[in-house]
């Protein structure tokens, strides 16, 4: 059973890309952002602030490895030489543990930079609701954090939370949020914010009579009431955008985006990258201002 | 004057029946998933312990998160007030009384008279309840009431970093991995958690004599965490701590008109 | 920028907002805290581009706050919060 649900949990594919419209050699900063997060690391190479590529991976047991493949991931699909790299930022839950980061940057300001860059200047929210924590960012033209809120003391609303639930109920994460719409009527929100006593609660309900899908939809509705009530304290500004694994998850999703009364941007790019990029895009401006690396 | 005290909690529903001021009947059952059921069976069995019949009961008070639930109740009583009154009882030099139930933690203090001053609570986060170490011993694998006597094993100072019940587990799995000695790793759970439970009981003052009541009052390792924590040399603890809140609500109810 | 650090848990909404455009890195919050939440730092690590120093809450205490900072929130009477006092700049507030 944990097996096939870790199967389930891990089933996107790790992904490396190269733009080809980019000639390394005509670059005058090349900077590099590794973004090590609890599930995922991603490793962006930028060229005067233009994705040059990128390699996306699943985190290992140890940090440090993480970063570095993730590198090598991205570099493989350059044929440029790893010295021709001017400054590196480390970002992410696990920036301490990139050994070769020239310099860490939390992942708040990297997140409003790289959806800035992903999704464009008007973004002015940026939700990212992630394995182990929530972060709620507002952000001016410029990807500048303006207010942010990044919770990571409590697993409720998070995606714990919900691998928690998927276990509890014996069904797979990606299929919570299709089941949780198989429901006749919308059942009242899980009452217990704490993921231990929603637990409990569970239990109870489903002794009740309340079927799996009627106890899923209650705990992604409580997790949709949750995540809300995060965005909300640091206000909701239009255009809105929603990164982080659970974003997939239309069981939250679907609750969540009528209570923030605005439509999901859109973009191009893969949304786990919006940390790295970021990062990157740090790396570049830095290297601008005569703050790179000392050579 | 014969009177009952039903404390209805997250995990066990107790009842005390007193006849003028002593304790003659007892009972404690899994609160379970119905409530009502609960309240009637403990109060049943405490009744069947004092030798007496329903009618013998002059005043029913109910107490606890559950208290809605007893339906016989004649009134209804605050924890907070159940808790004091019931530590004044055992303790009369009772000034600071913390209460650590299943699900909520909670602490009073009270004056000369066993009057609730001031309080301070704890509640809805498994991380300052009985329920962080119930969790944390089904992380170890190892079964709740050893994990206090294995706690008393150990004097390794391990600070545990995750301040969440769920991050918590994690958190012990990986001392696990990290080949933590089990009794160390079941210190630094009790550690954690009393020094959760302390910080709201600083809140109201820590003033001898400090009581402590409630369920995870049996956890001698829960217990002596607390000791060290609070920097007391003694923590008064009734027999069967569980029972404070219900021998509270009994005495309110033998005081009522 | 508004800081919040600290957290929203089932039992209340626990931050301590520090305005980083208000906040001149000063330290005098670090001083006046008992529990030593604060730290100032050369470099924000919210704000890579900021030039000045600023104050933040340290890592380590980000998760507790609502423990740390209980001995200058008793349950009844509540004096003004040395933290809060301390910073001439009104650059701190607490949620609770």
């Amino acid at each position: 059973m944990a097996e096939e649900k870790k199967q389930e949990f891990w089933r996107w594919t790790e992904s490396n890309w190269k733009n080809p419209d980019i000639d390394w050699k005509d670059a005058k900063f090349v900077t590099s952002g590794i973004d090590v997060g609890s599930v995922s690391s991603q490793a962006v190479i930028m060229t005067d602030g233009e994705i040059f590529a990128y390699g996306n991976m699943r985190t290992g047991s140890d940090s440090p490895d993480s970063a570095r493949n993730a590198l090598k991931f991205a570099m493989e699909a350059t044929d440029m030489p790893e010295d021709r790299m001017d400054y590196c930022v480390g970002t992410g839950y696990g920036r301490v543990n990139v050994p070769f980061a020239d310099r860490t940057i939390t992942e708040i300001a990297c997140h409003a930079r790289g959806a800035n860059f992903i999704y464009g200047p008007e973004v002015r929210t940026v939700l990212d609701i992630g394995g182990q924590d929530i972060k709620a960012i507002q952000c001016d033209e410029k990807g500048k954090v303006t207010n942010f809120i990044m919770n990571d003391k409590c697993a409720a609303g998070t995606g714990r939370g919900m691998e928690v639930f998927s276990d509890l109920l014996g069904v797979p994460i990606n299929y919570v949020g299709d089941r949780s719409f198989d429901v006749k009527e919308e059942p009242q929100p899980v009452s217990s914010t704490c993921v231990v006593y929603a637990k409990s609660e569970a239990t109870s309900l489903l002794r009740k009579g309340w079927s799996t899908e009627e106890v899923l939809a209650a705990y992604c509705s409580a997790m949709a009431d949750r995540i809300y009530s995060l965005v909300e304290r640091v206000g909701v500004e239009p255009e809105f955008a929603v990164t982080g694994g659970l974003a997939k998850n239309r069981g939250v999703m679907d609750r969540l985006m009528p209570m923030v009364g605005l439509k999901r941007m859109k973009t191009k790019w893969d949304t786990q990258i919006a940390g790295g990029v970021g990062a990157a895009l740090f790396g570049y401006a830095l290297c601008q201002k005569g703050k790179g690396r000392k050579k | 004057m014969i009177s009952a005290g039903i404390d209805c909690g997250a995990k066990n529903t107790k009842t005390i029946i007193m006849k003028d001021g002593q304790i003659i009947g007892k009972g404690s059952v899994l609160t379970g998933f119905d409530q009502g059921k609960a309240v009637e069976d403990s109060l049943e069995m405490a009744i069947q312990v004092a030798g007496i019949t329903r009618e013998d009961i002059d005043k029913i008070a109910g107490t606890g998160s559950g208290k809605n639930a007893v339906e016989m109740a004649d009134m209804k009583v605050s924890d907070i007030k159940a808790m004091g009154k019931g530590a004044h009882k055992i303790f009369p030099n009772a000034r600071t009384v913390t209460d650590v139930g299943a699900e909520e933690g909670r602490a009073v203090k009270l004056d000369e008279n066993g009057n609730a001053v001031d309080f301070a609570v704890n509640e809805k986060c498994a991380a300052g309840a009985g329920a962080f170490i119930e969790a944390m011993s089904r992380a170890l694998e190892t079964p709740l009431e050893e994990m206090g006597p294995l706690s008393l094993k150990s004097n390794k100072e391990i600070p545990m970093n995750a301040q969440c019940a769920i991050f918590s587990e994690s958190e012990v799995v990986g001392l696990i991995h990290a080949k933590t000695e089990i009794h160390d790793i079941s210190k630094a759970i009790h550690d954690a958690m009393a020094s959760r439970i302390v910080s709201m009981i600083r809140r109201i003052g820590v003033n001898p004599d400090v009581v402590m009541l409630g369920g995870v009052g049996n956890n001698p390792g829960f217990v002596e965490s607390m000791r060290r924590e609070l920097e007391q040399d003694k923590i008064y603890l009734p027999d069967e701590p569980e029972f404070g809140a219900a021998v509270g609500a009994a005495i309110v109810a033998s005081e009522a008109e | 920028m508004l800081a919040n650090y600290g957290y929203k848990d089932a039992s209340g909404d626990f931050f301590i907002t520090i305005d980083t455009d208000i906040c001149n890195g000063c330290g005098d919050c670090v001083s006046a805290c008992p529990a030593d939440i604060f730290e100032v730092m050369d470099e924000d690590p919210n704000d890579p581009l900021r030039d000045e120093p600023v104050a933040v809450v340290s890592a380590d205490k980000k998760k507790k706050l609502k423990y740390e900072c209980n001995p200058c929130k008793p349950a009844s009477e509540r004096p003004p919060l040395p933290c809060v006092e301390a910073c001439k700049a009104g650059a701190i507030s607490h949620s609770w």
